[in-house]
Protein backbone atom coordinates (compact mmCIF):
# COMPACT_ATOMS: atom_id res chain seq x y z
CA UNK A 1 0.00 0.00 0.00
CA UNK A 2 1.00 3.55 -1.10
CA UNK A 3 -0.13 6.66 1.23
CA UNK A 4 0.03 10.20 -0.59
CA UNK A 5 -0.49 13.53 1.93
CA UNK A 6 -1.11 16.53 0.03
CA UNK A 7 0.48 19.59 1.95
CA UNK A 8 0.42 22.99 1.72
CA UNK A 9 3.24 25.72 2.35
CA UNK A 10 1.59 28.11 4.60
CA UNK A 11 2.73 31.12 7.03
CA UNK A 12 3.40 30.20 10.75
CA UNK A 13 -0.22 30.65 12.33
CA UNK A 14 1.41 33.35 14.27
CA UNK A 15 2.56 35.44 11.55
CA UNK A 16 1.02 39.07 12.16
CA UNK A 17 -0.45 39.68 8.97
CA UNK A 18 0.36 43.08 6.80
CA UNK A 19 -1.02 44.21 3.47
CA UNK A 20 0.82 45.99 0.33
CA UNK A 21 0.52 49.18 0.52
CA UNK A 22 -2.04 49.12 -2.45
CA UNK A 23 -3.58 46.31 -0.35
CA UNK A 24 -3.68 44.23 -3.14
CA UNK A 25 -1.75 41.44 -1.70
CA UNK A 26 -0.87 40.06 1.74
CA UNK A 27 2.79 41.17 2.37
CA UNK A 28 4.88 38.15 2.68
CA UNK A 29 8.24 38.93 2.65
CA UNK A 30 9.97 38.04 6.09
CA UNK A 31 7.40 35.74 6.82
CA UNK A 32 8.15 32.04 8.46
CA UNK A 33 6.65 29.45 6.18
CA UNK A 34 5.63 25.82 7.93
CA UNK A 35 3.85 23.22 6.99
CA UNK A 36 0.14 23.77 6.98
CA UNK A 37 -0.94 22.73 10.58
CA UNK A 38 -3.64 20.04 9.45
CA UNK A 39 -1.59 18.56 6.53
CA UNK A 40 1.18 18.05 9.56
CA UNK A 41 -1.30 15.92 11.38
CA UNK A 42 -2.16 14.11 8.35
CA UNK A 43 1.24 13.51 7.82
CA UNK A 44 2.19 12.59 11.29
CA UNK A 45 -0.86 10.14 10.92
CA UNK A 46 0.82 8.41 8.06
CA UNK A 47 3.90 7.62 9.54
CA UNK A 48 2.04 6.00 11.72
CA UNK A 49 0.05 4.05 10.04
CA UNK A 50 3.08 2.72 7.78
CA UNK A 51 4.92 2.17 11.21
CA UNK A 52 2.34 -0.37 12.72
CA UNK A 53 1.33 -2.07 9.39
CA UNK A 54 4.33 -4.55 9.35
CA UNK A 55 5.55 -3.55 6.17
CA UNK A 56 1.77 -3.26 4.28
CA UNK A 57 2.68 0.16 3.54
CA UNK A 58 5.64 0.39 2.16
CA UNK A 59 5.84 4.50 1.44
CA UNK A 60 4.27 7.62 2.55
CA UNK A 61 4.95 10.26 -0.65
CA UNK A 62 3.94 14.11 0.26
CA UNK A 63 3.21 16.27 -2.50
CA UNK A 64 2.71 20.51 -2.78
CA UNK A 65 2.08 22.80 -5.72
CA UNK A 66 4.56 25.80 -5.26
CA UNK A 67 7.32 27.08 -6.61
CA UNK A 68 11.23 26.27 -5.60
CA UNK A 69 10.46 28.93 -2.58
CA UNK A 70 8.43 25.96 -0.95
CA UNK A 71 11.25 23.48 -0.87
CA UNK A 72 12.63 24.10 2.83
CA UNK A 73 8.92 22.97 3.79
CA UNK A 74 9.15 19.60 1.48
CA UNK A 75 12.01 19.01 2.83
CA UNK A 76 10.61 19.44 6.69
CA UNK A 77 7.90 16.61 5.38
CA UNK A 78 10.73 14.89 4.67
CA UNK A 79 12.60 14.91 7.90
CA UNK A 80 9.22 14.12 9.94
CA UNK A 81 9.40 11.18 8.01
CA UNK A 82 8.32 10.99 4.38
CA UNK A 83 9.76 8.49 1.96
CA UNK A 84 9.65 10.97 -0.79
CA UNK A 85 7.82 13.65 -2.53
CA UNK A 86 6.87 15.59 -5.25
CA UNK A 87 6.40 19.15 -6.12
CA UNK A 88 4.58 20.18 -8.79
CA UNK A 89 6.44 23.46 -10.46
CA UNK A 90 3.89 26.33 -10.01
CA UNK A 91 2.38 28.80 -8.19
CA UNK A 92 -0.43 27.43 -6.44
CA UNK A 93 -3.78 29.14 -7.88
CA UNK A 94 -6.50 28.48 -6.48
CA UNK A 95 -7.81 25.07 -5.04
CA UNK A 96 -9.16 24.14 -8.33
CA UNK A 97 -6.07 25.17 -10.00
CA UNK A 98 -4.16 22.94 -7.02
CA UNK A 99 -6.33 19.77 -6.90
CA UNK A 100 -6.27 19.59 -10.94
CA UNK A 101 -2.24 19.66 -11.29
CA UNK A 102 -1.90 17.09 -7.95
CA UNK A 103 -4.43 15.35 -9.83
CA UNK A 104 -2.59 15.17 -13.31
CA UNK A 105 0.80 14.97 -11.28
CA UNK A 106 -0.11 11.20 -9.41
CA UNK A 107 -3.11 9.91 -11.89
CA UNK A 108 -0.64 6.80 -13.14
CA UNK A 109 0.51 5.98 -8.93
CA UNK A 110 -2.37 4.27 -7.78
CA UNK A 111 -2.29 5.66 -4.44
CA UNK A 112 -4.48 3.57 -1.72
CA UNK A 113 -5.50 6.42 0.85
CA UNK A 114 -4.59 9.96 0.03
CA UNK A 115 -4.81 12.62 2.75
CA UNK A 116 -5.48 15.99 2.91
CA UNK A 117 -5.67 18.46 5.88
CA UNK A 118 -9.23 19.85 5.78
CA UNK A 119 -8.25 23.20 5.37
CA UNK A 120 -5.17 25.15 4.99
CA UNK A 121 -4.71 28.34 7.81
CA UNK A 122 -3.66 30.99 5.08
CA UNK A 123 -7.04 31.17 2.82
CA UNK A 124 -9.28 29.14 4.28
CA UNK A 125 -10.73 27.38 1.24
CA UNK A 126 -11.93 24.06 2.52
CA UNK A 127 -12.19 23.18 -0.74
CA UNK A 128 -8.94 21.18 -2.03
CA UNK A 129 -9.05 17.60 -0.74
CA UNK A 130 -12.63 17.38 -1.65
CA UNK A 131 -11.89 18.91 -5.48
CA UNK A 132 -8.74 16.12 -5.98
CA UNK A 133 -11.26 13.47 -4.71
CA UNK A 134 -13.72 14.53 -7.31
CA UNK A 135 -10.62 14.99 -9.98
CA UNK A 136 -9.70 11.24 -9.57
CA UNK A 137 -13.34 10.10 -9.55
CA UNK A 138 -12.42 8.63 -5.86
CA UNK A 139 -14.90 8.06 -2.84
CA UNK A 140 -13.87 10.97 0.17
CA UNK A 141 -14.72 11.30 3.37
CA UNK A 142 -14.07 14.90 5.23
CA UNK A 143 -14.07 15.90 8.74
CA UNK A 144 -12.30 12.87 9.69
CA UNK A 145 -10.76 12.39 13.40
CA UNK A 146 -9.66 9.05 13.30
CA UNK A 147 -8.36 6.46 10.82
CA UNK A 148 -7.28 2.80 11.58
CA UNK A 149 -6.85 0.15 9.21
CA UNK A 150 -8.26 -3.46 10.20
CA UNK A 151 -7.34 -6.05 8.56
CA UNK A 152 -8.55 -4.65 4.74
CA UNK A 153 -10.54 -2.72 5.63
CA UNK A 154 -10.39 0.94 6.89
CA UNK A 155 -12.37 2.72 8.76
CA UNK A 156 -12.25 6.15 9.52
CA UNK A 157 -14.16 8.38 12.36
CA UNK A 158 -16.17 11.38 10.56
CA UNK A 159 -17.23 14.35 13.04
CA UNK A 160 -21.23 15.30 12.94
CA UNK A 161 -23.21 17.58 15.20
CA UNK A 162 -22.98 15.77 18.26
CA UNK A 163 -20.34 12.71 17.95
CA UNK A 164 -19.08 10.76 15.00
CA UNK A 165 -20.26 7.99 12.48
CA UNK A 166 -17.73 5.20 11.81
CA UNK A 167 -17.47 4.91 7.97
CA UNK A 168 -15.91 2.50 5.89
CA UNK A 169 -14.98 3.95 2.54
CA UNK A 170 -13.74 1.56 -0.59
CA UNK A 171 -9.80 1.89 -1.26
CA UNK A 172 -8.68 3.53 -3.08
CA UNK A 173 -10.00 6.62 -1.20
CA UNK A 174 -9.29 10.39 -0.31
CA UNK A 175 -9.55 11.26 3.85
CA UNK A 176 -9.80 14.83 4.35
CA UNK A 177 -9.17 14.84 7.97
CA UNK A 178 -9.11 17.22 11.06
CA UNK A 179 -7.81 17.61 14.54
CA UNK A 180 -8.16 14.19 16.90
CA UNK A 181 -6.39 12.50 13.74
CA UNK A 182 -2.91 12.39 15.07
CA UNK A 183 -2.43 13.46 18.83
CA UNK A 184 0.66 16.02 17.94
CA UNK A 185 2.24 16.92 15.15
CA UNK A 186 6.08 15.24 14.64
CA UNK A 187 8.62 17.09 15.33
CA UNK A 188 11.82 16.23 12.68
CA UNK A 189 14.71 14.23 14.58
CA UNK A 190 18.24 15.63 14.06
CA UNK A 191 18.90 12.23 11.66
CA UNK A 192 15.83 12.75 9.79
CA UNK A 193 16.72 16.11 8.87
CA UNK A 194 20.10 14.75 8.14
CA UNK A 195 18.60 11.68 5.80
CA UNK A 196 15.77 13.88 4.44
CA UNK A 197 19.00 16.04 2.24
CA UNK A 198 19.23 12.60 0.36
CA UNK A 199 15.59 11.57 -0.14
CA UNK A 200 14.22 11.92 -3.30
CA UNK A 201 12.25 15.28 -3.90
CA UNK A 202 10.70 14.99 -7.66
CA UNK A 203 9.90 18.17 -9.38
CA UNK A 204 7.26 17.59 -11.88
CA UNK A 205 6.03 20.27 -14.75
CA UNK A 206 2.66 21.95 -14.18
CA UNK A 207 0.02 21.04 -16.79
CA UNK A 208 -1.04 24.93 -16.58
CA UNK A 209 -4.47 24.33 -14.70
CA UNK A 210 -6.18 27.39 -14.66
CA UNK A 211 -8.13 28.60 -11.49
CA UNK A 212 -12.01 29.33 -11.35
CA UNK A 213 -11.38 32.40 -8.93
CA UNK A 214 -9.03 35.02 -7.76
CA UNK A 215 -8.26 37.67 -5.06
CA UNK A 216 -9.23 41.04 -6.15
CA UNK A 217 -7.97 43.17 -2.74
CA UNK A 218 -8.05 42.89 0.98
CA UNK A 219 -9.13 45.23 3.44
CA UNK A 220 -7.73 44.66 7.39
CA UNK A 221 -10.04 43.65 9.83
CA UNK A 222 -12.15 46.59 11.30
CA UNK A 223 -11.14 48.39 14.42
CA UNK A 224 -12.18 46.97 17.52
CA UNK A 225 -13.76 49.00 20.34
CA UNK A 226 -11.80 48.63 23.66
CA UNK A 227 -12.70 46.20 25.94
CA UNK A 228 -14.44 47.49 29.07
CA UNK A 229 -13.61 46.33 32.44
CA UNK A 230 -15.23 45.71 35.32
CA UNK A 231 -14.61 45.29 38.68
CA UNK A 232 -14.20 41.82 40.02
CA UNK A 233 -16.44 42.83 43.23
CA UNK A 234 -19.27 43.72 41.41
CA UNK A 235 -20.10 40.52 38.63
CA UNK A 236 -23.65 42.03 39.15
CA UNK A 237 -22.53 45.15 36.95
CA UNK A 238 -21.51 42.14 33.72
CA UNK A 239 -25.02 40.99 34.01
CA UNK A 240 -26.49 44.18 33.80
CA UNK A 241 -24.50 45.21 30.87
CA UNK A 242 -25.15 42.10 28.95
CA UNK A 243 -28.77 42.41 28.75
CA UNK A 244 -29.03 46.26 28.78
CA UNK A 245 -26.12 47.64 27.11
CA UNK A 246 -25.31 44.71 24.54
CA UNK A 247 -28.29 43.20 24.63
CA UNK A 248 -27.47 40.08 24.32
CA UNK A 249 -29.15 38.14 27.42
CA UNK B 1 -34.61 33.74 -15.42
CA UNK B 2 -31.43 33.47 -13.24
CA UNK B 3 -31.86 30.98 -10.39
CA UNK B 4 -30.02 30.10 -7.45
CA UNK B 5 -29.98 26.46 -5.57
CA UNK B 6 -29.94 26.28 -2.17
CA UNK B 7 -28.65 23.11 -0.67
CA UNK B 8 -30.37 22.13 2.10
CA UNK B 9 -28.62 19.49 4.46
CA UNK B 10 -31.11 17.83 7.51
CA UNK B 11 -30.08 16.70 10.74
CA UNK B 12 -32.76 13.73 11.54
CA UNK B 13 -35.33 15.03 9.06
CA UNK B 14 -35.34 18.62 10.36
CA UNK B 15 -33.74 21.90 9.36
CA UNK B 16 -31.60 23.79 11.58
CA UNK B 17 -31.41 27.94 11.80
CA UNK B 18 -28.16 27.29 9.53
CA UNK B 19 -30.88 26.03 6.22
CA UNK B 20 -32.57 29.28 7.09
CA UNK B 21 -29.37 31.24 6.92
CA UNK B 22 -28.83 29.59 3.86
CA UNK B 23 -31.71 29.85 2.32
CA UNK B 24 -32.30 33.63 3.58
CA UNK B 25 -28.61 34.55 2.01
CA UNK B 26 -29.62 32.52 -1.73
CA UNK B 27 -32.68 34.51 -1.76
CA UNK B 28 -31.04 38.22 -0.88
CA UNK B 29 -29.01 37.03 -4.10
CA UNK B 30 -31.77 35.83 -6.60
CA UNK B 31 -33.84 39.29 -5.68
CA UNK B 32 -30.02 41.02 -6.58
CA UNK B 33 -30.16 38.75 -10.27
CA UNK B 34 -33.97 39.54 -10.86
CA UNK B 35 -34.38 35.73 -10.37
CA UNK B 36 -36.06 32.50 -8.49
CA UNK B 37 -34.46 31.08 -5.34
CA UNK B 38 -35.30 26.88 -5.27
CA UNK B 39 -34.12 24.73 -2.87
CA UNK B 40 -32.66 21.22 -3.02
CA UNK B 41 -33.94 18.57 -0.01
CA UNK B 42 -31.77 15.35 -0.16
CA UNK B 43 -32.82 11.91 2.27
CA UNK B 44 -36.24 12.38 4.10
CA UNK B 45 -37.47 15.15 4.73
CA UNK B 46 -41.60 15.55 5.43
CA UNK B 47 -43.51 18.28 3.55
CA UNK B 48 -44.39 20.56 6.63
CA UNK B 49 -40.90 20.95 6.96
CA UNK B 50 -39.90 21.37 3.44
CA UNK B 51 -42.28 24.27 3.59
CA UNK B 52 -40.75 26.24 6.44
CA UNK B 53 -38.09 27.56 3.36
CA UNK B 54 -40.80 29.75 2.22
CA UNK B 55 -40.74 31.86 5.21
CA UNK B 56 -37.14 32.56 3.98
CA UNK B 57 -37.92 33.45 0.12
CA UNK B 58 -37.48 30.15 -1.12
CA UNK B 59 -40.52 29.40 -4.15
CA UNK B 60 -39.65 26.18 -4.89
CA UNK B 61 -37.87 22.75 -3.44
CA UNK B 62 -36.84 19.70 -5.36
CA UNK B 63 -37.36 17.16 -3.20
CA UNK B 64 -35.51 14.16 -3.63
CA UNK B 65 -37.00 11.55 -1.40
CA UNK B 66 -34.32 8.54 -1.05
CA UNK B 67 -34.29 6.39 2.03
CA UNK B 68 -30.53 5.63 0.75
CA UNK B 69 -29.51 8.73 0.77
CA UNK B 70 -29.99 8.90 4.84
CA UNK B 71 -26.44 8.86 5.33
CA UNK B 72 -24.01 11.17 3.92
CA UNK B 73 -21.70 9.70 1.06
CA UNK B 74 -19.65 12.55 -0.53
CA UNK B 75 -19.60 11.41 -4.46
CA UNK B 76 -23.34 10.61 -4.66
CA UNK B 77 -25.10 13.75 -2.73
CA UNK B 78 -22.53 15.70 -5.12
CA UNK B 79 -23.92 14.22 -8.34
CA UNK B 80 -27.48 14.66 -7.05
CA UNK B 81 -26.80 18.28 -6.22
CA UNK B 82 -25.23 18.97 -9.73
CA UNK B 83 -28.05 17.21 -11.56
CA UNK B 84 -30.17 19.57 -9.88
CA UNK B 85 -28.09 22.71 -10.78
CA UNK B 86 -28.34 21.00 -14.45
CA UNK B 87 -31.95 20.71 -14.21
CA UNK B 88 -32.54 24.22 -13.10
CA UNK B 89 -29.44 26.27 -15.15
CA UNK B 90 -28.81 27.76 -11.68
CA UNK B 91 -26.19 30.51 -12.03
CA UNK B 92 -25.28 30.65 -7.76
CA UNK B 93 -25.72 27.74 -5.79
CA UNK B 94 -25.47 27.91 -1.92
CA UNK B 95 -24.29 26.20 1.01
CA UNK B 96 -24.85 26.65 4.39
CA UNK B 97 -22.20 26.74 7.17
CA UNK B 98 -21.91 22.99 8.05
CA UNK B 99 -19.26 20.51 7.74
CA UNK B 100 -22.14 19.24 4.06
CA UNK B 101 -20.16 22.28 2.65
CA UNK B 102 -16.83 20.84 3.02
CA UNK B 103 -17.55 17.24 1.65
CA UNK B 104 -20.38 18.34 -1.12
CA UNK B 105 -19.62 21.72 -2.16
CA UNK B 106 -16.00 20.82 -3.68
CA UNK B 107 -16.77 18.06 -5.96
CA UNK B 108 -19.88 19.89 -7.43
CA UNK B 109 -17.07 22.65 -8.39
CA UNK B 110 -15.08 19.83 -10.06
CA UNK B 111 -18.00 18.62 -12.02
CA UNK B 112 -19.66 21.72 -13.07
CA UNK B 113 -16.09 23.94 -13.86
CA UNK B 114 -17.76 26.36 -11.08
CA UNK B 115 -15.60 28.19 -9.61
CA UNK B 116 -16.43 28.07 -5.32
CA UNK B 117 -15.89 30.39 -2.33
CA UNK B 118 -15.91 28.77 0.86
CA UNK B 119 -17.07 30.65 4.14
CA UNK B 120 -18.63 33.90 2.39
CA UNK B 121 -19.17 36.70 4.88
CA UNK B 122 -21.74 38.42 2.87
CA UNK B 123 -23.65 39.23 -0.44
CA UNK B 124 -21.74 39.79 -3.28
CA UNK B 125 -20.50 43.60 -3.70
CA UNK B 126 -20.75 42.84 -7.74
CA UNK B 127 -22.10 40.89 -9.79
CA UNK B 128 -19.86 41.44 -12.73
CA UNK B 129 -17.44 40.63 -11.85
CA UNK B 130 -18.86 38.37 -9.31
CA UNK B 131 -17.54 39.42 -6.09
CA UNK B 132 -17.56 37.75 -2.91
CA UNK B 133 -16.22 38.94 0.52
CA UNK B 134 -14.84 36.24 2.94
CA UNK B 135 -12.04 36.71 5.59
CA UNK B 136 -8.47 35.04 5.35
CA UNK B 137 -5.83 34.02 7.70
CA UNK B 138 -8.73 33.22 10.17
CA UNK B 139 -9.80 37.11 10.45
CA UNK B 140 -6.53 38.52 10.58
CA UNK B 141 -7.57 40.26 6.84
CA UNK B 142 -10.78 40.49 4.71
CA UNK B 143 -10.89 39.72 0.91
CA UNK B 144 -13.06 40.40 -2.00
CA UNK B 145 -12.93 37.01 -4.32
CA UNK B 146 -13.69 37.17 -7.70
CA UNK B 147 -15.48 33.85 -9.68
CA UNK B 148 -15.10 33.97 -13.08
CA UNK B 149 -16.97 30.75 -14.33
CA UNK B 150 -20.71 30.72 -15.36
CA UNK B 151 -21.97 28.48 -12.39
CA UNK B 152 -20.79 30.14 -8.76
CA UNK B 153 -21.11 28.48 -5.61
CA UNK B 154 -20.45 29.90 -1.97
CA UNK B 155 -20.59 28.46 0.76
CA UNK B 156 -22.26 30.84 4.09
CA UNK B 157 -19.76 31.39 7.26
CA UNK B 158 -22.36 30.20 9.80
CA UNK B 159 -24.00 32.85 11.85
CA UNK B 160 -22.44 35.84 9.54
CA UNK B 161 -25.88 36.47 7.54
CA UNK B 162 -28.58 36.19 9.57
CA UNK B 163 -32.17 35.24 8.88
CA UNK B 164 -34.31 37.06 7.16
CA UNK B 165 -37.71 36.93 6.82
CA UNK B 166 -39.52 36.37 3.30
CA UNK B 167 -42.87 35.05 3.37
CA UNK B 168 -42.78 33.04 -0.13
CA UNK B 169 -45.45 31.04 -1.74
CA UNK B 170 -43.51 27.47 -2.14
CA UNK B 171 -43.93 24.35 -4.44
CA UNK B 172 -42.91 20.98 -3.46
CA UNK B 173 -41.60 19.11 -6.37
CA UNK B 174 -40.47 15.48 -6.50
CA UNK B 175 -36.32 14.98 -7.98
CA UNK B 176 -35.21 11.91 -8.75
CA UNK B 177 -31.99 11.12 -10.78
CA UNK B 178 -30.81 8.10 -11.83
CA UNK B 179 -27.61 7.45 -8.91
CA UNK B 180 -26.27 4.36 -7.91
CA UNK B 181 -27.33 3.66 -4.12
CA UNK B 182 -24.50 1.22 -3.41
CA UNK B 183 -22.16 3.88 -2.01
CA UNK B 184 -18.38 3.73 -1.85
CA UNK B 185 -18.18 4.68 1.98
CA UNK B 186 -20.74 2.87 4.47
CA UNK B 187 -21.86 4.04 7.77
CA UNK B 188 -21.78 1.57 10.25
CA UNK B 189 -21.63 3.07 13.78
CA UNK B 190 -23.07 6.37 14.72
CA UNK B 191 -22.25 7.74 18.31
CA UNK B 192 -24.50 11.20 19.53
CA UNK B 193 -24.89 12.79 22.43
CA UNK B 194 -28.30 14.17 23.05
CA UNK B 195 -29.85 16.82 25.10
CA UNK B 196 -26.59 18.83 25.06
CA UNK B 197 -26.37 21.85 23.37
CA UNK B 198 -24.21 21.68 20.53
CA UNK B 199 -21.27 23.81 20.36
CA UNK B 200 -22.11 25.09 16.41
CA UNK B 201 -25.88 25.44 16.89
CA UNK B 202 -24.79 27.56 20.22
CA UNK B 203 -25.87 30.83 20.98
CA UNK B 204 -24.05 31.31 24.15
CA UNK B 205 -20.85 29.51 24.78
CA UNK B 206 -18.74 29.10 27.68
CA UNK B 207 -15.36 28.44 27.29
CA UNK B 208 -12.84 27.52 29.97
CA UNK B 209 -8.83 27.70 29.86
CA UNK B 210 -5.64 26.94 31.55
CA UNK B 211 -6.70 29.20 34.40
CA UNK B 212 -9.17 26.35 35.65
CA UNK B 213 -6.16 24.51 36.96
CA UNK B 214 -7.30 20.59 36.42
CA UNK B 215 -10.75 18.76 34.83
CA UNK B 216 -12.18 18.45 38.28
CA UNK B 217 -12.92 22.45 38.42
CA UNK B 218 -14.88 22.33 35.64
CA UNK B 219 -18.32 21.79 37.43
CA UNK B 220 -18.78 25.55 37.98
CA UNK B 221 -18.29 26.06 34.52
CA UNK B 222 -20.56 23.55 33.67
CA UNK B 223 -23.07 24.65 35.83
CA UNK B 224 -22.68 28.47 34.10
CA UNK B 225 -23.59 26.80 30.77
CA UNK B 226 -26.94 25.33 32.31
CA UNK B 227 -28.10 28.26 33.62
CA UNK B 228 -27.29 30.04 30.51
CA UNK B 229 -28.90 27.01 28.11
CA UNK B 230 -24.73 27.21 26.55
CA UNK B 231 -22.28 24.96 25.42
CA UNK B 232 -18.95 24.17 26.68
CA UNK B 233 -16.65 24.68 25.02
CA UNK B 234 -12.09 24.73 25.87
CA UNK B 235 -8.76 26.01 24.79
CA UNK B 236 -6.28 24.11 22.97
CA UNK B 237 -4.08 23.45 26.35
CA UNK B 238 -7.02 21.65 28.20
CA UNK B 239 -7.73 19.55 25.34
CA UNK B 240 -4.26 18.58 24.79
CA UNK B 241 -4.14 17.81 28.47
CA UNK B 242 -6.94 15.26 27.95
CA UNK B 243 -8.93 17.74 31.03
CA UNK B 244 -12.21 18.34 28.08
CA UNK B 245 -12.42 16.30 24.90
CA UNK B 246 -11.15 17.58 21.57
CA UNK B 247 -14.36 18.11 19.81
CA UNK B 248 -14.58 21.05 22.41
CA UNK B 249 -11.88 22.75 21.19
CA UNK B 250 -12.18 25.96 19.97
CA UNK B 251 -9.45 27.98 17.60
CA UNK B 252 -7.70 28.31 14.46
CA UNK B 253 -7.19 24.44 14.59
CA UNK B 254 -10.20 23.15 16.53
CA UNK B 255 -13.45 24.44 15.78
CA UNK B 256 -14.37 27.65 14.69
CA UNK B 257 -17.70 29.74 16.51
CA UNK B 258 -19.31 32.49 15.98
CA UNK B 259 -22.04 32.75 18.97
CA UNK B 260 -23.50 35.79 19.89
CA UNK B 261 -21.91 35.83 23.39
CA UNK B 262 -18.26 34.11 24.04
CA UNK B 263 -16.86 33.81 27.48
CA UNK B 264 -13.78 32.88 27.58
CA UNK B 265 -12.88 31.79 31.32
CA UNK B 266 -9.21 31.66 32.68
CA UNK B 267 -7.87 31.43 28.58
CA UNK B 268 -5.03 33.67 28.02
CA UNK B 269 -5.96 34.52 24.45
CA UNK B 270 -2.93 33.07 22.21
CA UNK B 271 -3.65 34.57 18.52
CA UNK B 272 -4.73 31.12 17.18
CA UNK B 273 -7.49 30.86 19.82
CA UNK B 274 -8.21 34.54 18.98
CA UNK B 275 -8.64 33.46 15.63
CA UNK B 276 -11.27 30.37 16.06
CA UNK B 277 -13.75 33.01 18.48
CA UNK B 278 -13.37 36.54 16.91
CA UNK B 279 -16.56 36.03 14.70
CA UNK B 280 -18.31 35.84 18.14
CA UNK B 281 -20.87 39.29 18.77
CA UNK B 282 -19.72 39.35 22.25
CA UNK B 283 -16.92 38.21 24.04
CA UNK B 284 -16.80 38.39 27.99
CA UNK B 285 -13.18 37.62 29.75
CA UNK B 286 -11.41 36.55 32.99
CA UNK B 287 -8.21 36.64 33.57
CA UNK B 288 -5.87 37.08 36.54
CA UNK B 289 -3.42 39.01 34.33
CA UNK B 290 -4.25 42.46 32.45
CA UNK B 291 -1.84 42.15 30.32
CA UNK B 292 -3.56 38.79 28.65
CA UNK B 293 -4.40 39.57 24.64
CA UNK B 294 -7.57 38.04 25.65
CA UNK B 295 -8.40 41.47 26.76
CA UNK B 296 -7.64 43.38 23.31
CA UNK B 297 -10.20 40.60 21.70
CA UNK B 298 -13.09 41.21 24.62
CA UNK B 299 -15.69 43.94 25.21
CA UNK B 300 -15.90 43.19 28.75
CA UNK B 301 -13.39 41.85 31.02
CA UNK B 302 -12.56 40.83 34.54
CA UNK B 303 -9.31 40.87 35.96
CA UNK B 304 -9.21 37.85 38.66
CA UNK B 305 -9.09 34.18 39.38
CA UNK B 306 -11.84 32.48 37.32
CA UNK B 307 -12.20 29.87 40.31
CA UNK B 308 -13.12 32.80 42.47
CA UNK B 309 -15.27 34.42 39.79
CA UNK B 310 -17.33 31.59 38.87
CA UNK B 311 -19.47 31.52 41.63
CA UNK B 312 -20.48 34.88 41.58
CA UNK B 313 -21.26 34.91 38.02
CA UNK B 314 -23.29 31.87 38.82
CA UNK B 315 -25.15 33.67 41.08
CA UNK B 316 -25.66 36.75 39.27
CA UNK B 317 -26.98 35.10 35.96
CA UNK B 318 -29.29 32.69 38.22
CA UNK B 319 -30.63 35.65 39.61
CA UNK B 320 -30.94 37.64 36.57
CA UNK B 321 -32.53 34.53 34.82
CA UNK B 322 -35.49 33.88 37.55
CA UNK B 323 -36.35 37.49 37.32
CA UNK B 324 -36.21 37.56 33.65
Amino acid sequence: MKILVCISNVPDTTTKIKLTGDQSAVDLANVQWIINPWDELALTRALELKEGSGGKIEKVTVITVGEKTAEPTIRKALAIGADDAIRVDAAPGDAYAVAHEVSEAIKNENYDIVLCGIESSDYNGSAMGGMLSEFLNLPSVSSVSKLEIEGDQLKVNREIPGGFEVVEPQLPFVAIVQKGIAKEPRIPSMRGIMMARKKPLNVVAATGATALTGFLGYTPPPAKAACRMIDAENVGELVDLLHNEAKII
Amino acid sequence: MSKVLIYTENFDGKFKKLNFEAASYGAEIAKQLGGEAVAISIGNVDDNELKQLGAYGVSKVLNFKNDAFADLDNQAYASVVAKAVEKEGAEVVIFSGSTTAKAVAPRVSVKLKAGMVFAAIGLPKNLSPFTVPKKVFHGKAFADVEINSNVKIISLAQNSFGLVESATEIAIEAFDVDVDTAFNTKVTKVEKATGKVLLNDAEIIVSGGRGLKGAENWPPLEELAEILGAATACSRPVSDEGWRPHSEHVGQTGKIVAPNLYFALGISGAIQHLAGVSSSKVIVAVNTDNEAPVFQAADYGIIGDVQKILPQLNEAFRKFKNEN
